[in-house]
């Protein structure tokens, strides 16, 4: 029965809205129809594959120095590298990334060096000075706050006529904020060249989404503010990709703002500071673990011959030795001097402080 | 020189400011129609609605879009129409703009300028009322600055949109309409005060519309003892050295505002005057407040929370 006001008598209807879900693999990395144009250059799918299994190890890593004590608190990205690595390669060097503190792989993708993350993460702001395009913005660490400031940085690029794309990433807690429905609302009202990506991961800490929002898609969120959302298989790179390359170009060619909702599932705890063990059953991550991105890819490329065993190990040894590489030089950082604790307060440092 | 209203003047710095530098612009509600004050009036026939841009009624993101514009090397000039409204922008402010440029390892600057008019103005009640600074100057990272004149709203107006830092510009409503001379060729520094008035016996450091009160109660005090007047003009980074200065001379101090004295920032500056010239003092040093209140709406209530010209020349001859 249709629940809509006013349903059942003669007033017109005036405005109908929909919200599709995009996919292309399934769980089994089996084609469920046409791929999207890219999926036809071989090479791009392997640097993506890469691109996922390098996060994977540097996350492992990173967690194993948490637990050691050579780190500080850590959000691995497990499960859901298909999100980060998906939307950062439909990207241009001169966009801007506004990423959330669990994107480490779009920093990885965007050109940061893996000791710069590890030297941010071990508590040196000296890690954002980063190898990545000096125009991105560092991790942000406060929920949904960088996305106003993705609306700002859009409308410079408005201000300054540059063909320029915002790129805006948090989680499904995030879109319970004001910070990103006003954003999201700026956005529309001002139709800027910006992309909002949901990461749901389906927990907020430990809140599950439907103790965050009684919302049926996190992406219709977007038709409110006046532009389109999309529904993706986040654990689908293609999708992933697909979504956010059509996204941006429509952004940069004028058409404005969209949301894409990538749902995927966060198989790791929240942080290195959490144990998601205590609130969450077993049972559900498990039958998880069989939707996760990387399989998903793998057994795709098996399928078009493009990989094999072989491959597998050299890949797996080649990013061992990568993250070792970088850990060490991490851990070669000196600490910094107490007395650099006034660098970079104000422009130049005012003479009260002397 | 041009005379001018305090609201002309800010109008003015902004307009030299968009003509000199393409990069300012200035966003908030209702800028289109000139501010709610008139301080934009005309401003976008001059620069089109793309720089003198109205926004949605949301603080928090018309300071965050702010925030990433600036980060992007632009200068937005924000309007928050009234400071009381500003704090649904707090977080922006206190975590976002002040913290950037330290927490990006100084690869990041916000110089952007957060207008926001403070104080008492014909019965605007509790929620309209507030004079913060010493909220902001509490924030390290953040310049804050309360104007009086109308010289010094265009003068460090223009030197707050060229600041490299964000700038808390906190103009006082009751002194829209007051007319001044203004030097549109003067180059005016943020964080140096302006002695209004030389003296001898008495050091008086007070700034923004309290200084009405502060001039009226001169006459009150011709054959008493001699003032001298500072107007902080910046209220971060003070301006240490003249008041330490002062005081060395005067050994006797009084600060005057009209923010509620419990936490206010004549504390800041009574404790680093006891701190850095106890010896000299001849007097213990005075704080003049408003009562830690709400600003009543009622109009002989909210005059009763005023700083009085009586108030000040009385605590001066308690001070002899």
């Amino acid at each position: 029965m249709d629940d809509t006001p006013g349903s059942g008598q003669d007033f017109p209807v005036i405005a109908r809205f929909e919200v599709r879900r995009r996919s292309y693999l399934a769980p089994d990395g089996a084609p469920l129809r046409a791929l999207p144009s890219f999926a036809s250059d071989l090479d791009l799918l392997l640097a993506l594959y890469r691109g996922m299994v390098l996060t994977r190890t540097f996350d492992l890593k990173a967690v194993a120095l948490q637990r050691t004590g050579r780190l500080g608190t850590y959000a691995v990205s497990l499960g859901q590298e298909a999100v980060s690595i998906g939307v950062a390669s439909a990207m241009r060097e001169a966009d801007v990334l506004l990423p959330s503190y669990r994107d480490n792989a779009a920093l990885l993708w965007r050109g940061v060096k893996m000791e710069e993350i590890l030297l941010y993460w071990g508590g040196d702001e000296r890690g954002n000075c980063s190898s990545g395009p000096p125009h991105d913005f560092p991790f942000c660490v406060p929920v949904g706050s960088q996305a106003p400031h993705a609306a700002g940085v859009a409308y410079a690029f408005r201000l300054r006529k540059e063909p320029r794309v915002a790129v805006c990433l948090f989680g499904d807690g995030a879109t319970s904020k004001g910070d990103v429905w006003e954003a999201m609302n700026f956005a529309g009202v001002w139709k800027l060249p910006l992309v909002f990506v949901a990461n749901n991961n389906q927990w907020a800490i430990s809140v599950p989404l439907k103790l965050q929002t009684a919302s049926a898609t996190l992406a219709q969120k977007a038709i409110a503010a006046g532009f389109a959302g999309e529904q993706v298989d986040g654990n689908d790179v293609l999708a992933v990709r697909a979504a956010a390359e059509e996204a941006i170009a429509a952004a940069r060619a004028g058409g404005g703002p969209r949301l894409i909702e990538a749902v995927t599932y966060r198989l790791g705890d929240h942080t290195t500071a959490d144990d998601a063990a205590r609130y969450r059953p077993p049972e559900e991550v498990q039958a998880r673990w069989k939707e996760e991105p990387i399989t998903r890819l793998r057994s795709y490329l098996v399928s078009r011959k493009a990989w094999g065993k072989s491959q597998e190990e050299q890949l797996a040894a080649e990013c061992q030795e990568r993250v070792e590489a970088a850990v060490e030089r991490y851990l070669a950082t000196g600490p910094r001097a107490p007395q650099t604790m006034f660098d970079h307060l104000y422009a130049e440092l005012p003479a009260v402080y002397a | 020189m041009a005379v001018m209203s305090y609201l002309e003047a800010g109008k003015a710095a902004l307009a030299a400011e968009m003509r000199d530098d393409a990069s300012v612009w200035a966003l908030g509600e209702d800028l289109g129609r000139g501010g709610v004050f008139g301080q934009y009036r005309g401003l976008v026939d001059e620069f089109g609605p793309a720089r003198i841009v109205d926004t949605p009624i949301s603080e928090a993101t018309i300071m965050g879009a702010a925030v990433g514009a600036a980060l992007l090397g632009t200068r937005p000039v924000v309007e928050m129409r009234f400071a009381d409204f500003a704090l649904c922008a707090v977080d922006e402010l206190v975590n976002q703009a002040a913290k950037a440029r330290y927490m990006f390892g100084g690869q990041g600057r916000v110089p952007l300028v957060a207008r926001q008019p403070i104080g008492m103005w014909r019965s605007s009640a509790a929620q309209h009322s507030q004079s913060l600074e010493s909220w902001y100057a509490h924030i390290p990272g953040l310049v804050v600055v309360c104007p009086f004149t109308p010289a010094d709203n265009y003068g460090l107006l223009r030197a707050a949109i060229r600041c490299d830092d964000p700038v808390v510009y906190m103009e006082h409503k009751d002194l829209w309409a007051m007319t001044g001379e203004v030097d549109e060729a003067a180059d005016l520094p943020l964080g140096k005060a302006r002695l209004v008035r030389e003296g001898s016996d008495v050091t008086l450091v007070a700034w923004s519309g309290v200084l009405r009160a502060v001039e009226a109660a001169l006459p009150l005090l011709q054959d008493g003892p001699s003032v001298e007047v500072i107007d902080l003009r910046t209220i971060y980074p003070w301006d240490r050295d003249m008041v330490l200065d002062s005081v060395r001379r005067t050994g006797r101090l009084l600060v005057v505002h009209e923010a509620v004295a419990t936490g206010g920032f004549g504390a800041e500056i009574a404790a680093t005057v006891a701190g850095a010239l106890f010896g000299n003092l001849k007097a213990p040093v005075r704080r003049l407040g408003a009562p830690r209140i709400p600003i009543p709406y009622s109009p002989p209530l909210e005059e009763a929370c005023k700083i009085s010209p009586a108030q000040i020349a009385e605590t001066v001859h308690g001070m002899l």
